[in-house]
């Protein structure tokens, strides 16, 4: 057969590529996330729940002894709150991956992984992209919280967002490494049960970790082995404007970890495709 | 060499005095290309080019191997053994090259169903790296051309069989391909779908000298003009004009050369990798 001139156009990429790139998978994550608004809405349905009524509800249970970071006596429903943010993009992780499995079946991730641009560069957007979204649901919580007289002091609003962002991206690598490993949409189920029901209860969300270690020492080292555990104290400190170092250390490494094994995950290469046939064809 | 028309003619002189033709190079080349899921063989040793501003079908039943094959020329799955270049840039050494002069239609839909026609082609364009107002403009004339400007702001969802694959086209051209690979684009359409369908993309080949590789199990979608690749379970059986492969296979029409080529073929479809 005949030949062509080879066309040799620029190699690589600017970074304004780069930024539109970004820009555009966040766009479109939003786009999607507003034209579901039943998502919206659970996502906030889900924490309330937790909030007006469980820790209503336990409120005389569980007393909270002064811990740090809080500098005085707090009800029940305060101490949950960082938590109960936690849960949303702990959530909102696993829906972003539920909906990369989704994708994957239905065909539209491969017009994310036919661009042109580097993989680990589209799925580190495609992570930014969830936890923009998780940020959007955790802030309207807030703003639902405050008027359920839970209020941080109000530098705490922004301090968290470096805290949110960091722990968004830690759930959200973690989703989406648990999403190259499923092969199709209806294993998920069983996912949610064992990841993130274990994840929620096993960490300090609901209740200090002081007091599980009354109950159960091995449950104690459980929780503290719990990456979710850190990212709810990362949150609970950056939300009254303190660092919590130890949390700050491992959950920047669960994140750079979980997105190593992600981006490895999806690598044409190794990992995701070379299991599975293209819609089940050849 | 490449003959725009008046939808991608708005391409910028920046872009192409980039373009330095200094070598000669298929549209696409794929060179003993073998693959297999676990023990199950899927390619065995393919190899066969694309001409420039051809129209090549890749022709062979469900489960000769088409859809392994595209995802490995798009990189979805990882190149095993063999080589595959498009316009001479090794999809696997220089995979960015490689995309960015090619656009894909796959066979199942890709498309956002809730997001709007110029929303999917804006999508696209950033994956792209393209800004939005020339996205925006590109978006528009690739509307015109496929007659959807007017559902421009329309969800997909509300779109026919028919329309949603000359949107995928129209997407896959936005970035201005070289080479457009189609996995059997017309099932499921009818028959005046198929045939705008069909009309449409040899337009883009004679107009525009684009290249393409047209994935089908449907004879009448070649005619004798064409280039042809028939794969059966995994393996080239005959490749050329098509023409010339029916003169071979002492046939009449391609049907009755593709009987006859795959007539002896008893080989069984799962092999030690």
């Amino acid at each position: 057969m005949s030949s062509t001139t080879i066309d040799s156009r620029r190699r690589g990429f600017s970074l304004s590529e780069y930024a539109t790139c970004l820009t555009g998978i966040v766009w479109r994550e939003g786009l999607r996330f507003l034209h579901q608004r039943e998502r919206f809405v659970s996502a906030l349905v889900r924490p309330l729940v937790w909030l007006f009524i469980f820790a209503v509800g336990f409120r005389q249970v569980l007393g909270i002894y002064i811990i740090p970071p809080y500098e005085t006596y707090i009800l029940y429903e305060v101490y949950i709150a960082p938590g109960l943010m936690a849960m949303i993009q702990l959530f909102n992780g696993m829906q972003s991956s539920l909906s990369m499995v989704y994708d994957r079946e239905m065909g539209n991730m491969r017009t994310l992984l036919v661009s042109p641009l580097p993989r680990w560069y589209l799925l580190f957007c495609k992570l930014l992209a969830g936890t923009a979204v998780s940020l959007l649901q955790v802030y309207a919580f807030l703003l639902i919280a405050w008027l359920w007289d839970i209020a941080p002091p109000p530098i705490g609003y922004l301090t968290v967002l470096p805290a949110l962002v960091l722990s968004g991206l830690m759930l959200g690598s973690l989703g989406m490494l648990i999403s190259s490993g499923i092969k199709q949409l209806e294993n998920f189920a069983g996912v949610m049960n064992f990841v993130i029901f274990p994840m929620f209860f096993a960490s300090s969300a609901l209740y200090p970790l002081w007091r599980v270690q009354e109950g159960s020492p091995m449950l104690y080292y459980l929780c503290q082995a719990n990456p979710f555990t850190h990212a709810v104290e990362l949150i609970r400190f950056a939300l009254y404007g303190h660092v919590n170092w130890i949390s700050l250390a491992v959950v920047g490494s669960c994140t750079i970890a979980f997105m190593i094994g992600a981006i490895y995950a999806y690598d044409p290469s190794r990992g995701l495709a070379r299991r599975m046939p293209p819609g089940g064809e050849t | 060499m490449i003959a725009h028309d008046a939808a991608i003619a708005a391409e910028p002189a920046s872009d192409i005095t980039t373009r330095q033709d200094h070598a000669v190079a298929p549209a696409l080349s794929i060179e003993t290309v073998s693959h297999a899921y676990g023990s199950r063989r899927a390619l065995s040793e393919v190899s066969f080019t694309v001409a420039p501003a051809s129209f090549t079908a890749l022709l062979g039943l469900n489960g000769a191997g088409k859809s392994t094959l595209f995802s490995l020329i798009t990189r979805l799955f990882g190149i095993q053994s063999g080589r595959i270049r498009i316009i001479g840039h090794d999809i696997g050494a220089t995979p960015g090259e490689a995309l960015r002069l090619m656009g894909v239609v796959f066979q199942p839909r890709t498309l956002d169903l809730d997001l709007s026609l110029m929303q999917n082609l804006l999508y696209h364009a950033a994956l792209h790296g393209i800004a939005r107002r020339e996205a925006t403009a590109r978006g528009r004339a690739l509307l015109e051309r496929i007659g959807l400007a007017d559902r421009a702001l329309s969800k997909v969802r509300d779109l026919s069989g028919g329309q949603m694959r000359r949107l995928e086209i129209a997407r896959a051209l936005l970035h201005r391909p070289r080479l457009l690979l189609l996995d059997e684009p017309t099932v499921g359409l009818d028959v005046k779908a198929r045939a705008d369908i069909i009309s449409h993309v040899r337009q883009l080949v004679t107009e525009q000298g684009i290249s393409v590789l047209w994935a089908t199990h449907l004879f009448d979608e070649i005619t004798s003009s064409d280039d042809v690749v028939v794969l059966h379970q995994g393996c080239v059986l005959a490749g050329g004009q098509v023409a010339r492969v029916i003169a071979e296979a002492g046939a009449q029409d391609i049907n009755s050369a593709f009987m006859r080529l795959t007539a002896g073929t008893t080989k069984p479809r799962s092999s030690e990798a």
